[in-house]
């Protein structure tokens, strides 16, 4: 077995981190490297960021005004504490 | 010392953000206002003692998550799946007869994602098991850090990935159905891609 890991299965391992920003500039790079080089790959971290797009804006909601005028009124109506 | 005077100018802000999210949490439009209201008064009575020039935004979505954890939790718990492990790793996309497509110069996956609705992706969020619903909220929805997300739910960074992971999964496997359902999709569960 070859000590180092699969140029793909090492870009797929690390696909959510990637996409959630979560790794060192030097790890990025090298990932974005692997990318530009392997369009099945490329694909893939192009569907998942694409999903997690869609999660984004699917989950949106707009609040109800009535909401923010509660929420302003129960704030005026607690005393602000002693300081 | 923050001021509480300032407190509704910089909190306000989150609201709609935090109204988003108690919405997926308690999946129900009422409990949601009366859990962002909550929050809201839990902060502001609390603001004395956050340190202005940390994170407010998630200082604010840390009281709302263990707000409610504790009622709503108690509430409406429904019990943690233990069969998300079941479930494979880019389960969608492999299911879309993703890596096999590519090979074949053939590939439609992107296209199947613009047919899912709102209502889908809602849906399949809500399904999920609490643990698991709030990680990928926080990450996917509001672009929280795991650093972040483990301050929020205060859980380990570890344990913050182990349930992204398998959360999304799950979401995958969820949207999958659905595509299913409503033929989207011409894969049959379990199978190869026709």
């Amino acid at each position: 077995m070859s000590p180092d890991l699969d140029p793909c299965d090492g870009a797929l391992e690390r696909i959510y981190n990637y996409l959630d920003g979560e790794l060192t500039l030097d790890i990025r790079e090298s990932i974005r490297h692997h990318l530009d080089d392997c369009p099945p790959c490329d694909k893939v971290f192009q569907f998942e960021t694409e999903l997690k797009q869609l999660i984004a804006r699917g989950c949106q909601e707009e609040a109800p005004e009535s909401l923010r005028l509660r929420i302003a009124q129960a704030l005026n109506l607690d005393p602000p504490p002693l300081l | 010392m923050a001021d509480q005077e300032r407190f509704a100018q910089l909190a306000m802000e989150y609201m709609p953000a935090l109204y988003t999210a108690a919405l997926r949490m308690t999946r129900n439009p009422s409990d949601a206002e009366d859990l962002v209201q909550e929050t809201y008064l839990k902060a502001y009575r609390g603001f004395g003692g956050f340190d202005e020039g940390t994170n407010l935004k998630a200082w604010l979505y840390r009281i709302l998550t263990n707000t409610f954890i504790n009622p709503y939790r108690a509430k409406k718990r429904r019990p943690e799946q233990s069969d998300l492990d079941d479930v494979e790793d880019l389960y969608l996309y492999r299911r879309l007869g993703g890596l096999e497509a590519v090979a074949a110069g053939r590939s439609a996956e992107d296209e199947v994602l613009e047919h899912f609705t709102d209502a889908e992706v809602k849906d399949a969020i809500e399904a999920l098991p609490e643990g698991f619903r709030l990680a990928v909220l926080l990450a996917d929805v509001e672009g929280f850090s795991y650093k972040e997300i483990a301050g929020i739910l205060d859980i380990p960074i570890g344990t913050v990935m182990s349930r992204l992971h398998r959360g999304r999964r799950a979401l995958q496997k969820a949207l999958f159905e659905f595509g299913l359902e409503r033929g989207l999709v011409d894969v049959k569960p379990g199978g190869s891609p026709e």
